[in-house]
């Protein structure tokens, strides 16, 4: 009888795996095919390709910003800050005025770099402060609830949120303006490199390498990670929690206020109320493409995300046969975070819960 | 040592509930500087309860704890760690993503003055010097006894005027249990005091000035570690012997 029961279990587990197997197969081919078809059928150069690389990165690394965010608050809370993409809107939204202000009164035009400075101050403020807020008011007191109450409370943050920035900014699309010398072009070795995303790449990577310092190298970075792996015995170090949380949402706030201005100069239009729930959600398909809690993970994750959008429907979709395929770039995003999460479960840098929450 | 009669750690008729649940009734501990002092009591008697109640992890419902002659129950638990009570907890509990390095730092985390830090780091691999030898590794990777040594190092980090101990002979093997309380003795002699709370009562006994014996939250003996030691109930009920 035993026997029997575990021979049947072995099957089952054997035609799943099967399965899975088949599924991998299954799209590896799909994805090799569409790609030997679109570079068979010559229709682009490498520096297409090179460029649409970059111009991923550059994508990718305001994904990763935003996505750090989400991944840094799940560490230490476990638990999605679904409003995050609103703390984003909040320092774009806000700065964009003051860049419209500085560059009517003449400011702008004469000193750029201090204009950047000054953007990047108010919008990461305005971001930290809408994050600190948010946790203050709406998440500490969830603390031990039930885990979907603070869920279904961010959800309700972000559309309150929203429609608080409309009462305060109104419901009209703004423009960041121009920063001039970043719409060149580079021509390195016969191929034109658009300056502004390699700034938007470069300018990233600092503000991840700073993050990445924090918690590697100081006292607070080695609290945070003392908090996110056991509150109980963090406390009975001496830290304390509540400060380290608070904390974790000011960095979340700051990187994403980075991206705010970041996103205004790479993507100057459509800045309004409702810019922060799209680039919000794929930025959390980034934070758990690279492992929710990761932090290096969310890094990779908005990179990966952005390159794969912005390459996939050309390599992939385009060889398929499928038209208009650079309108499916969103479908494939999802579609690729399925798939991560079909082969790695944990994301790509993420490790097995399972054993952290037993 | 002119204050040697007065209590350094005392639970003052303590009583602690979780929930509705009564937990603790009536506690009464005293512990003098410099002394080793361990609570005893089988599965769920509340030893652990009574660790957590020293810490502020649990608020007493009644009684105080007082340290050196203030009252601290009521307090935070970092309050309460800063004025000078560290903890092993059950089970090790090192942060196990974190390296050894880390999680002895961590243990300085009230700490301002590097120079005293140094010096415990020091002190530590005096003891330890197998954690020495571990600093780089992740604490999750570390055999159960070396986990024990960065435990215990991590709490001396603090620098305690008492070190709590939650069961450290727990899951060891018979000469890593021998091994940890010689430990043990040896950081009382270097002149912290030491609560520890134990199942293994020969042994522990067997270091300890002072001992209590905890039976479902109330404490039914108390006694000189000796006189415990020979006592007849003791014997019968925590000595194994029939
Ligand atoms: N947070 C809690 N809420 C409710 N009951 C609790 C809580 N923590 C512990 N208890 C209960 O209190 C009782 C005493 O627990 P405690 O941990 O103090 O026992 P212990 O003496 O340390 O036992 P052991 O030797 O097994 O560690 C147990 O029955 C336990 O289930
Ligand atoms: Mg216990």
């Amino acid at each position: 009888m035993k026997n029997t029961l575990r021979q049947r279990i072995g099957e089952q587990f054997s035609l799943i795996t099967l399965l899975l197997w088949a599924l991998r197969v299954g799209v590896f081919i799909v994805v090799l095919w569409g790609s030997i078809n679109t570079l068979a059928s010559g229709r682009y150069e490498a520096s297409t390709w090179i460029n649409l690389v970059i111009a991923g990165l550059a994508q990718g690394s305001i994904y990763a910003l935003i996505a750090l965010g989400y991944s840094l608050v799940y560490g230490i809370l476990r638990f999605i800050n679904f409003a995050h993409g609103e703390v984003f809107m909040a320092g774009a939204f806000t700065s964009v005025f003051v860049a419209e202000a500085l560059e009517r009164s003449g400011f702008f035009p004469k000193y750029p770099i201090l204009t950047f400075a000054i953007l990047l101050i108010v919008s990461m403020t305005s971001s930290t402060v809408v994050a600190v807020l948010l946790e203050r008011i709406a998440y500490r007191p969830l603390r031990n609830a039930p885990r979907l109450v603070p869920l279904i409370t961010a959800i309700g943050a972000s559309f309150f949120l929203q429609y608080t920035f409309r009462g305060l900014y109104g419901s009209g699309f703004h423009t960041y303006p121009e920063f001039g010398q970043l719409w060149g072009v580079w021509n390195i070795a016969g191929m034109d490199i658009q300056i502004v995303q390699v700034f938007v790449f470069l300018a990233s990577l600092l503000m991840m390498a700073g993050l990445y310092l924090i918690v590697e190298r100081t006292k607070t970075g080695k609290a945070m990670r003392a908090v996110s792996e056991d509150k109980e015995i963090a406390a009975l170090m001496g830290i304390d929690v509540n400060r380290v949380i608070v904390i974790t949402f000011v960095i979340g706030g700051m990187l994403a206020g980075s991206a705010g201005v970041i996103r205004g100069m790479y993507q100057p239009q459509g800045i309004w109320f409702f810019m922060g729930f799209h680039p919000g959600l794929k930025a959390f398909t980034a934070a758990v493409l690279g492992g929710i809690g990761n932090i290096p993970g969310a890094m990779l994750g908005g990179l990966f995300l952005g390159v794969f959008e912005t390459v996939g429907p050309t390599l992939i979709l385009q060889g398929l046969g499928i038209p208009a395929a650079n309108q499916l770039k969103d479908a494939i995003a999802i579609i690729m975070l399925v798939l991560v999460l079909i082969f790695r479960p944990q994301g790509i840098l993420g490790e097995k819960l399972a054993e952290e929450k037993a | 040592m002119n204050d040697n009669n007065k209590p350094i750690l005392e639970l003052k008729n303590v009583t602690t509930h979780y929930g509705p649940i009564l937990m603790l009734k009536d506690v009464n501990v005293e512990i003098r500087p410099g002394e080793t002092v361990c609570l005893l009591g089988g599965n769920a008697s509340g030893k652990t309860t009574t660790l957590k109640t020293i810490l502020g992890m649990v608020v007493p419902t009644e009684g105080d704890v007082i340290l050196a002659g203030d009252k601290i129950s009521g307090l935070n638990t970092t309050e309460i760690v800063t004025k000078g009570i560290s903890m092993v907890p059950e089970n090790r509990r090192l942060f196990k993503r974190m390296t050894v390095l880390e999680n002895l730092e961590m243990g300085a985390f009230i700490r301002t003055g590097s120079k005293g830090i140094a010096e415990d780091l020091e002190r530590v691999f005096e003891l330890f010097p197998r954690v020495k030898e571990r600093l780089g590794q992740r604490a999750g990777t570390l055999s159960g006894g070396e986990q024990q040594m960065v435990a215990i190092g991590r709490a001396l980090m603090a620098n305690p005027k008492v070190l709590l101990m939650d069961e450290p002979s727990m899951g060891l093997a018979p000469f890593l249990v021998q091994q940890t309380f010689d430990i043990i003795q040896q950081i009382n002699e270097q002149g912290t005091t030491v609560f520890v709370v134990e199942q293994n009562a020969n042994m522990a006994l067997s270091i300890a000035n002072h001992g209590y014996v905890l039976q479902t939250g109330r404490i039914v003996l108390a006694d000189t570690a000796k006189n415990l030691l020979e006592n007849k109930m003791m014997r019968q009920a925590y000595l194994g012997e029939v």
